[in-house]
């Protein structure tokens, strides 16, 4: 047991050596762009291998609609080279360009890119494709419906009866939401707030699971800043509409505050209303980003290793993927968490809103 | 010349950002070290408070946790 431990921390000192040569030599594995390709959106939901499920692409172009299939883009794929002379790959179709999961119209034949690697040609007007994130989130959408429409279901046919099936899995995580959550945060008025409250909560928690799944595409739902603002920005509408004149009170005229320090203490107040949601949205996709990197990473050590000799690639393996398997349990614990902590700062905001004088 | 210099201040800006998201690393472990502290030692005066102190415990660490990550992020978009 002491002698394998010995063996493993050997093989994993031994590691700078290996890294740092296929950083010098020009390798075909770059770690950071395989990263980064697993985080972004994408056209195409990759399972494994040549199997993908290619989603479609709606563009609204100056010409007006158009919609086929992202299989005509991934089966087209051509090269160019940029300005360092370096062949970068792009795919191709009839007056589209895709570069790096953005779609441009065509300019002199293909993609062109300037001095510093930006991209000359024009962006399509509006892109409304169906990509892997809003196709992640329609999944959520359609496990929430359904899952919550057999639980409904259930109390309509039971009533106050003891539940049965997937409404006795429910059944804890609602009133944990309610009980724990909403009640204690928002006092009287918990019920106004509470259906909200439990879908950011499921929503937020199934879309983080969705994105631990391995071999399901790999989707990043809250992992994109887009959808977090969205979440974020619904936050404050409901905290901004449903504040009463002590909320307003307390933010833009605090009393038992000298006239001096309110010059001071107002501003940073207003600012607070933006900053707090913002801070939301910043601590929920970087916390289910930062965990999805760090999981990419160790499969990655798999990889810098199999270049060199594939024996070495097959001897990290079992590192990597023992401590691979470890980190997709905390992750596990990070998806609940994070959808608790967004749920109960959401409703603490709630409460801070509805709030009576004392 | 300009070559020369223009590699070094890439590489100084992608260095720095490694030890930014170190220095990140350890305000973290610092700043939740403290938490789970002082969580443990209530726990010790008090033990039937104990549920109310982990989840006290938890929020606390997932608000510092937070911090932490904004700082990853800040090093990220140097790097990219």
């Amino acid at each position: 047991m002491k002698k394998g431990f010995l063996l493993l921390l050997a093989v994993f000192a031994m590691q700078t050596t290996f890294a740092q040569d296929s950083i010098k030599t020009e390798s075909k594995f770059n770690a950071g762009e395989m990263i980064m390709h697993h985080i972004a959106d994408a056209h195409e939901i990759h399972f494994i291998g040549e199997y993908s499920l290619y989603l479609p692409v709606i563009l609204k172009t100056n010409n007006g609609w158009d919609c086929f299939s992202s299989s005509n883009f991934y089966h087209n794929p051509k090269t160019t080279t940029n300005a360092a002379g370096k062949e970068v790959e792009f795919f191709q179709y009839k007056d589209y360009v895709m570069y790096h999961e953005h779609i441009y119209m065509v300019k002199d034949g293909g993609l062109v890119l300037g001095e510093d690697e930006e991209v000359l040609n024009e962006s399509v007007s509006i892109d409304f494709s169906i990509t892997k994130t809003v196709a992640g989130m329609f999944l959520t959408i359609l496990l929430m419906i359904l899952i919550f429409g057999s639980v409904a279901k259930g109390y309509k046919k039971r009533g106050i009866g003891a539940p049965k099936g997937l409404q006795s899995f429910m059944e804890p995580l609602i009133l944990f939401i309610r009980d724990e959550v909403a009640r204690p945060s928002i006092g009287k008025h918990a019920d106004r707030f509470t259906p909200f409250l439990l879908s950011i909560f499921f929503f937020i928690w199934i879309s983080n699971l969705l994105g631990l799944i391995p071999f399901l595409g790999g989707f990043n739902i809250t992992g994109t800043l887009s959808v977090t603002l969205v979440l974020a920005t619904v936050v404050l509408i409901v905290t901004s509409f449903n504040g009463n004149k002590n909320y307003w009170r307390h933010i833009l005229w605090p009393d038992g505050v000298p006239f001096l320090v309110k010059v001071i203490l107002v501003p940073i107040e207003i600012v607070g209303v933006f900053i707090k949601p913002l801070v939301l949205m910043i601590r929920l996709t970087a916390n289910i980003t930062a965990g999805h990197i760090l999981i990419l990473s160790f499969v990655t050590l798999i990889f810098i290793f199999g270049q060199d000799s594939a024996a070495a690639g097959y001897g990290i393996g079992v590192g990597a993927t023992l401590f691979m398997v470890m980190m997709n349990f905390l992750e596990l614990l990070v998806a609940f968490l994070q959808a608790y902590v967004f749920t109960l700062l959401a409703a603490l905001y709630f409460g801070a809103a509805v709030e009576e004088a004392h | 010349m300009d070559l020369l210099t223009v590699l070094l201040e890439a590489s100084m800006a992608v260095g720095l950002a490694g030890l930014g998201a170190g220095v990140a690393a350890i305000a973290a472990g610092l700043g939740i070290g403290k938490i789970g502290a002082a969580a443990l030692e209530s726990i010790a005066r008090q033990p039937e408070a104990a549920g109310d102190i982990r989840a006290s415990m938890i929020i606390a660490a997932a608000l510092v946790e937070g911090v932490a990550l904004f700082a990853v992020i800040v090093c990220l978009l140097v790097v990219l």
